[in-house]
């Protein structure tokens, strides 16, 4: 039937050439409606920006600034000075470890899950659907009776536990479509080719599997760096604050007094996961498409 | 591809290897996850509030913490706004997600392109940083949503102050919400509208179908199966919305009147020490989540068995 569409294709085309031109001014039309809701969309993004880079008496002015020039960094200056660096520490060890684990024990459970047909497999993928609708709100009172427990209050690995099983989930779900997409023929032609079930594996699968890890993997990161909820029950010290808490804090104390510095904070925060994620967007929006549907 | 993999004689030598690789995934999920759900199911049957948090036996009350629950009419209050809130933002953030999805598809590169940096950029936001900023942008005094509102001509936003109201308090959290769910269903969305073959669309062009036919007949029924699991997920986490509303309540609103089932669990446990009201609550919002969803779970687990 493919054939058959694109071969008598050409022909039929050129016909309703002069019919076109109102489409193509439609199209021009929704163009430029498109570029407008981009601008509508990014605009408090640039606004973040903006503020930050504005002066005391330019931001507290009824009539907006909307482009800093003459602007000045003195906002990033007293975001510093304050404790950023140490909840940023905080927030980096806590997402390293949750990336980290969150990537291995997927990996195994997706191999286990696509590569092997064993009893209590279907009941698993389910059992990992339905946890995600587990509401996080459901649980963490008892999740914080669980550390406290542990003595793992006001700890980083507890908080990453709590990432680790907040994350894996979904993780399986997304490495699951990954693993299933590498044909097993290419493992069974390296097989026949000599290769040791586990030199196929290194040779074959991993390298076919990179991009669904760093897809996953930056899933992970981006829940870990950016979880509010579970480290506000968790951590409850301020030398123990990650990011968010920190910026929370940080925003309603200078709620009143410095909006600039409230904003450098921000795109402090956000900067370095905007450009993570712009690198590699494409991959989770189709993993994660790939996984749902072809499973 | 799928045709090879059924055709791929199943591992059977190693019966074992398979449980072994789950392992970990199964303890950290057991001892995070199940545990607390458990200790929480145990918790809600007692009586735990802060004599029990200094070491008191708690006590065994059965159903009445759950009594407590449904006989108070904030409970139903709260449910309610929830359910409310949930299904207004999710329905507009399909709505419009779907809309932009179709939109990108209908234009040339150049403002796909743009929208898609836009969309991306908003996407990227850390939930905290995006609800800093809109404070800001609907800040009383020196806000530029008031400033824009007051300029076109609505006077009486002359330093609004939007949270203490709770109806634009959940126009603003509704706002935030949506800014950031849609881009998610626009991209899944839109993924899913590319993997529709062209030559689906010329073959029934050929046959004769209109746009309109080729839209209900081939596009509906291919992204059906990327819109409902793109809309559970976004009811889902619309129902357990929480650091929006726990953000926007700390910067000035009135939290009685703004509580959600999140915030309400967190205040009721953390906030009172009532840890085994706030443990049938949650068992409670639980059931609910998962009756919401069962029309979801039943096709998902229909679509797995033909694995």
């Amino acid at each position: 039937m493919t054939a058959v569409a694109t071969a008598t294709l050409p022909e039929r085309r050129t016909p309703p050439r002069p019919a076109r031109s109102p489409s193509r001014r439609r199209r021009r039309l929704l163009g430029v409606l498109t570029v407008v809701i981009a601008a509508i969309w990014a605009f408090p993004v640039y606004w973040m920006v903006n503020s930050s880079l504005l002066p005391y008496n330019r931001i507290r002015n009824p009539d907006p600034t909307f482009f800093p020039l003459g602007g000045t960094v003195g906002a990033y200056g007293r975001v510093l000075e304050g404790n950023f660096l140490s909840s940023m520490r905080i927030s980096m060890m806590v997402t390293l470890i949750t990336v980290g684990a969150a990537l291995l024990f997927a990996f195994l459970a997706a191999l286990a899950l696509s590569r092997f047909r064993f009893r209590g497999r279907k009941s698993f993928v389910v059992t990992v659907l339905i946890i995600q609708m587990i509401p996080a709100e459901g649980l963490f009172i008892s999740q914080f009776k669980l550390l406290e427990g542990w003595k793992l209050l006001n700890s980083v690995l507890g908080l990453s536990l709590l990432y680790i099983a907040a994350v894996v989930p979904f993780t399986i779900w997304m490495l699951r479509g990954f693993v299933a997409g590498v044909p097993r023929d290419l493992e069974e032609a390296a097989l026949v080719d000599g290769c040791s079930r586990t030199q196929a594996f290194f040779r074959i699968t991993l390298p076919l599997l990179a991009p669904g890890l760093v897809a996953s993997g930056v899933y992970a990161f981006l829940q870990a760096w950016n979880e509010f909820t579970l480290a506000l029950v968790v951590m409850t010290r301020p030398e123990n604050m990650t990011l968010p808490l920190w910026l929370r804090t940080f925003t309603d104390a200078n709620r009143v007094s410095d909006w600039a510095g409230i904003m450098a904070g921000s795109v402090l925060i956000a900067v370095p996961v905007m450009v993570f994620f712009l690198l590699v967007q494409h991959r989770m929006a189709s993993g994660l498409v790939s996984g749902a549907v072809k499973g | 591809m799928t045709v090879s993999q059924r055709a791929a004689p199943p591992v059977r030598r190693r019966p074992l290897l398979p449980y072994v690789l789950l392992v970990p995934a199964l303890a950290v999920l057991l001892a995070a996850l199940g545990y607390p759900l458990f200790r929480q199911a145990v918790m809600s049957f007692q009586e735990y509030g802060l004599a029990q948090q200094f070491g008191q036996a708690p006590e065994w009350v059965g159903f009445d913490n759950y009594a407590r629950l449904v006989t108070d009419s904030y409970l139903w209050t709260v449910l309610a706004r929830s359910i409310a809130f949930c299904l207004t933002a999710a329905a507009t953030t399909m709505a419009l997600g779907t809309a932009l999805a179709v939109l990108m598809t209908a234009v040339s590169r150049g403002p796909r392109l743009t929208l898609q940096i836009a969309l991306l950029l908003a996407w990227a936001m850390p939930h905290l940083a995006s609800l800093t900023v809109w404070q800001w942008l609907f800040e009383s005094q020196y806000g530029v949503v008031n400033w824009l509102l007051t300029g076109v001509g609505f006077d009486q936003f002359t330093g609004h102050s939007w949270l203490l109201n709770p109806l634009s308090f959940f126009v603003v959290a509704g706002i935030v919400v949506v800014w950031m769910s849609v881009p998610f269903v626009a991209f899944a969305v839109y993924a899913g509208l590319s993997q529709v073959p062209a030559e689906l669309y010329e073959a029934a062009a050929l046959d004769g179908a209109s746009g309109r036919q080729r839209f209900r007949m081939i596009t509906v029924p291919l992204v059906k199966p990327v819109l409902l699991i793109v809309g559970l997920l976004q009811i889902i986490w619309d129902l357990k919305v929480f650091t929006q509303i726990f953000v926007l309540q700390d910067a000035g609103g009135i939290t009685r009147d703004t509580n959600l089932i999140g915030t309400y669990i967190y205040r009721l446990g953390l906030g009172e020490g009532q840890f085994g009201l706030a443990a049938a609550a949650s068992w409670f919002i639980l059931l609910i989540t998962v009756g919401l969803s069962l029309y979801y779970v039943r096709i998902l687990i229909r679509d797995e068995e033909e694995l």
